[in-house]
């Protein structure tokens, strides 16, 4: 599935580049306007990378929390009953 | 799926869950639990790398086989006992080495014709940020009261 032989348009590579665009979050788009291909792509490396270092970081909190928490607090009656369904 | 906006725009503490979003929640919380039960309290080091990766297989697994990105994770979760958790792929030449970066930080981004690799960065990213999203509200929750 090499796409070699099939003809992608610069409208088509267009469109997804500016796809992208939309994904960023408001903070990131802020200041763009339009913006070149490579810039929005590099753009999208960021925010993809900090994407991955929230999951990293959030795991190490929910770790924490996992034996902190209060066994007979209300949020975790609602997770006990979320996970028993 | 929500389509309007990113997850990280919206400050709601009380997102309202669509379908897509409910599953990914019950599964990841499924895979909490594993772990909460499986990890012994005196390794939090090894129980955040044990989230870390039920994170990414609930992700996948809600995203289902459809995805090229979804499957190279899945595959890498499985064969993660033989390989190194980042094994640098030689990029292909029939690909072009178009957006390198990306096809680093995107699963199966390196063998991926270009077009297919944008696509495949939209919907990976898509994911990514729902998780995150899910993840934080799972913790903002936790740690708001029960202390």
């Amino acid at each position: 599935m090499s796409g070699r032989g099939r003809r992608i348009t610069d409208e088509e590579i267009n469109e997804l580049v500016s796809r992208l665009q939309s994904l960023l979050p408001e903070s990131r788009r802020r200041n763009m306007g339009r913006v070149s291909a490579s810039k929005l792509l590099k753009e999208t490396c960021s925010y993809i990378k900090s994407l991955h270092r929230e999951v990293d970081d959030l795991s190490d909190r929910l770790s924490g929390l996992m034996v902190t928490v209060d066994s007979n607090s209300p949020q975790a009656e609602i997770i006990r009953s979320l996970l028993r369904s | 799926m929500d389509s309007k906006g990113s997850a990280c725009s919206n400050p709601n503490p009380n997102p309202t869950f669509g379908p897509s979003k409910l599953m990914l929640a019950f599964r990841f919380l499924r895979a909490l639990s594993i772990v909460h039960r499986t990890t012994p309290a005196s390794s939090p080091t090894c129980r955040g790398r044990r989230i870390e990766r039920a994170a990414y297989a609930s992700m996948a697994y809600s995203a289902g086989t459809s995805r090229a990105w979804s499957r190279a994770v899945l595959r890498r979760l499985h064969h993660r006992a033989r390989r190194r958790a980042v094994a640098p792929r030689r990029l292909s030449t029939t690909a072009g080495n178009r957006a390198e970066a990306l096809r680093r930080l995107v699963p199966g981004g390196a063998g991926m014709d270009y077009c297919t690799l944008l696509e495949e960065t939209a919907d990976y990213t898509k994911c990514l940020s729902m998780q995150v999203e899910l993840m934080q509200g799972i913790v903002d929750s936790a740690s708001s009261n029960g202390r």
